[in-house]
């Protein structure tokens, strides 16, 4: 998902007996349901998967301002900019609450930001591809947010205390976003045959890059078993993929729209769509760096870190000139 | 038509349509989150107060035109913003400071406007105005901090005030619509703004550690739309696109 | 028992074995809702100083109308239980019913109480 390549780093799940006292313990209290809190006793890998998985996301949530962003300037009227600007701003939000999930397991920001802008850690395969069209800030916000939030809700539930809270906000605050989307996609697929194009052609080119969003079949990998008896991951990514296509199709025909996928077809027995699998050759493309605005977007958060660190230099060296006036002061 | 009027109404709009549309300029690109964040709030309180005064202006145009059709249908020319708003953002010094300008400008200016005559005016001003209120608090503390933050910033923020000098006094230029505006007690002269305006900017340039710069010459044209920069067409060229390309649709 | 650390979050080795970077500090974030509720922990964020702190808790976690008064104290400045103590520190009152009034029966022609 927001965290697609998160592998972790164990040889493959434990069952309790194999375990040692503590981490039986550990793993009985996930069992139950209770939150994981930083200051617990928690395994070395547990907390170097959260980082991993937390970082990506919020990576991802960063990154992820940069497609929409790109439109902001040319939105069509002043309330169309002032909604998406809203939501690009919360992107911003909600990078930040997850920043901050992740500091309270003993990195710091600015250390997860430069692995990012170093090209260690990833963000999402999504946010590689670019934004063409307007239609695009309606497909974007349906049908990627609407990806993302299949799998921030169940998220709410983590295990982890901190992760689950930031979910929580991040869900609550989300759910304007895919309705934004589909509210400019019903706009335009009602609208001139431009827009209607347009608005085809948006789903034609983001449809399979948003079932990759959930990242490749795992039902067999040990690490997403891991994942899953640890709760900081709360189904395989197939189970969410259906759930979405599920969801969308009929969404699609509403708008007057054809998913570009002519294999589509209800299957009764299984109760959901038949559907093609994405390119997965193209996936690991772009995780690896060859998407289409991978550079573009990387050379984006760059800039603006290096370009932004007179800046946040300058008022840390102003706020303790102020503390220690005050020091000063108060002896 | 009060033509009087709706060109008033236009100059308000068009400044903040304007630094909005430079400030949403910043999202995703700023120096950190929390700022991205704030920046983002600015520009939103900003495009808010243009649907208020390009619709009232629309109004009193009695012509049928929008808020959006005033501001994505008319060409430099018939812009009315302040020539400093039009400006690049430059580095993020520069953009706060000429945030911080115009904020310490605009707060006098809308508690003016709270006892215009008036009274769709009074309203959005009254409203206005708490928004502009914490955006001079904001852009005032982070002005203060890069002037006195690091050697770095002190001189950025010095070469950031060098460069925008000359634009400050068109904020405070009267005509023949001011002149009017103020005989009818719909808004204040702006030259009455200046000691207020003086005595902020002033303060604040010395808690910065800021020289303030000599000479008072100042670009003007903006507001009376007689002139303004080569760069309003390319903003405009980038706001316009959708609905100049497709004429007539809805969005 | 007794352990009172001076923060709400780890030190981790990982983090011991680096040296110490220069970041904004971490600040903790209290927001007190339109309704008289009590100050409550909504989150965090980085700012320069305490000023900033403010202005930063304003922009991030008031944006959809939440509160009317903000606290923001720097991280690790906080206090923190430790996690070790739980059982004696909350255990014993869970004993303690009585202190719950659905402990006691008052007989319905009492009325309200």
């Amino acid at each position: 998902m927001y965290a697609q390549m998160v592998k972790s780093t164990g040889q493959g799940v434990k069952s309790l007996d194999e375990m040692d006292p503590q981490e039986r313990a550990f793993q009985e209290r996930i069992n139950r349901d209770e939150k994981i809190e930083p200051k617990d006793w928690m395994p070395a890998a547990y907390r170097k998967n959260l980082i991993r998985q937390i970082g990506q996301h919020a990576h991802s949530e960063i990154v992820g301002q940069l497609p929409e962003g790109n439109w902001i300037t040319r939105a069509p009227t002043l309330e169309r900019k002032a909604i998406l600007l809203a939501k690009v701003q919360d992107e911003a939000g909600h990078g930040l609450y997850l920043y901050c999930a992740a500091e309270t397991l003993g990195v710091s920001r600015d250390e997860l930001t430069e692995d990012l802008l170093s090209g260690k850690m990833k963000y999402s395969s999504i946010f590689n591809y670019p934004t063409l069209t307007w239609a695009d800030m309606g497909a974007v916000g349906w049908l990627v947010d609407g990806a993302a939030i299949m799998n921030q809700v169940p998220l709410q539930r983590t295990s982890f205390g901190p992760y689950a809270r930031a979910m929580v906000r991040i869900c609550k605050e989300e759910s304007f976003h895919q309705r934004q989307g589909y509210d400019i996609m019903m706009k335009m697929a009602n609208g001139s045959d431009a827009q209607k194009r347009m608005a085809q052609d948006a789903l034609n080119r983001f449809w399979y890059p948003s079932l990759m969003m959930f990242g490749p079949s795992d039902k067999d990998s040990v690490h997403s078993a891991q994942s899953m008896a640890w709760k900081i991951k709360m189904n395989t990514n197939d189970e969410l993929r259906q759930k979405f296509v599920d969801q969308t199709v009929p969404q699609a025909e509403y708008l007057g729209l054809t998913v570009p996928d002519p294999d589509i077809a209800w299957n009764e027995e299984k109760g959901g769509y038949d559907f093609t699998e994405p390119d997965w050759s193209e996936f690991f493309d772009v995780i690896k760096g060859n998407g289409p605005c991978n550079v573009e977007r990387l050379a984006a958060r760059n800039k603006a870190w290096d370009e932004g660190r007179w800046v946040r230099d300058a008022l840390l060296a102003h706020g303790e000139k102020r503390r220690a006036a005050r020091v000063v002061a108060a002896e | 038509m009060d033509d009087t009027l709706f060109e008033f109404l236009l100059r308000q709009g068009d400044n903040t349509l304007v630094l909005g549309h430079r400030v949403s300029e910043w999202c995703g690109h700023a120096p950190v989150l929390e700022e991205d964040i704030a920046l983002a709030n600015t520009a939103l309180d900003l495009i808010g107060q243009t649907r208020m005064w390009l619709g009232y202006a629309g109004e009193v145009e009695g012509k049928g035109r929008s808020a959006d059709d005033l501001a994505y249908l008319r060409d430099a020319w018939d812009f009315r913003n302040l020539l400093m708003l039009e400006r690049p953002n430059g580095d993020f010094g520069h953009t706060l400071l000429r945030q911080f300008l115009f904020d310490a400008f605009q707060v006098p200016h809308l508690k003016a406007l709270e006892d215009s005559s008036d009274p769709r005016i009074a309203e959005i001003a009254a409203k206005s105005v708490k928004e502009a209120t914490y955006h001079l608090e904001r852009s005032r503390e982070t002005v203060i901090a890069l002037g006195d933050g690091t050697g770095e910033s002190h001189a950025r923020m010095q070469a950031a005030l060098d460069l925008l000098w000359p634009y400050v006094g068109e904020m405070f230029l009267s005509d023949e619509v001011d002149t009017d505006m103020a005989q009818r007690g719909i808004a204040p002269d702006p030259a009455s703004l200046r000691q207020t305006w003086d005595k902020t900017v002033t303060q604040a340039l010395t808690d910065a550690t800021l020289e303030r710069p000599e000479g008072d010459f100042t670009h003007r044209g903006g507001k009376t739309g007689e002139m303004h920069t080569e760069h309003l067409g390319h903003m405009l060229a980038t706001m316009q696109f959708l609905q100049r390309a497709y004429p007539g649709a809805t969005w | 028992m007794s352990s009172v650390s001076p923060s709400p979050y780890p030190e981790t080795d990982e983090k011991a074995d680096k040296p110490k970077r220069h970041e904004w500090p971490l600040w903790e974030v209290f927001v007190r809702g339109q309704h008289g509720m009590s100050h409550r922990h909504v989150g965090s964020l980085h700012a320069p100083d305490a000023e900033m702190a403010i202005l930063n808790a304003r922009d991030v976690y008031t944006r959809r109308n939440e509160g009317v008064s903000l606290w923001v104290v720097e991280a690790r400045h906080i206090a923190a239980s430790s996690p070790s103590d739980k059982g004696p520190l909350y255990e014993p009152s869970e004993s303690k019913i009585y202190r719950h009034p659905t402990f006691f029966d008052i007989p319905d022609d009492v009325g309200a109480m």
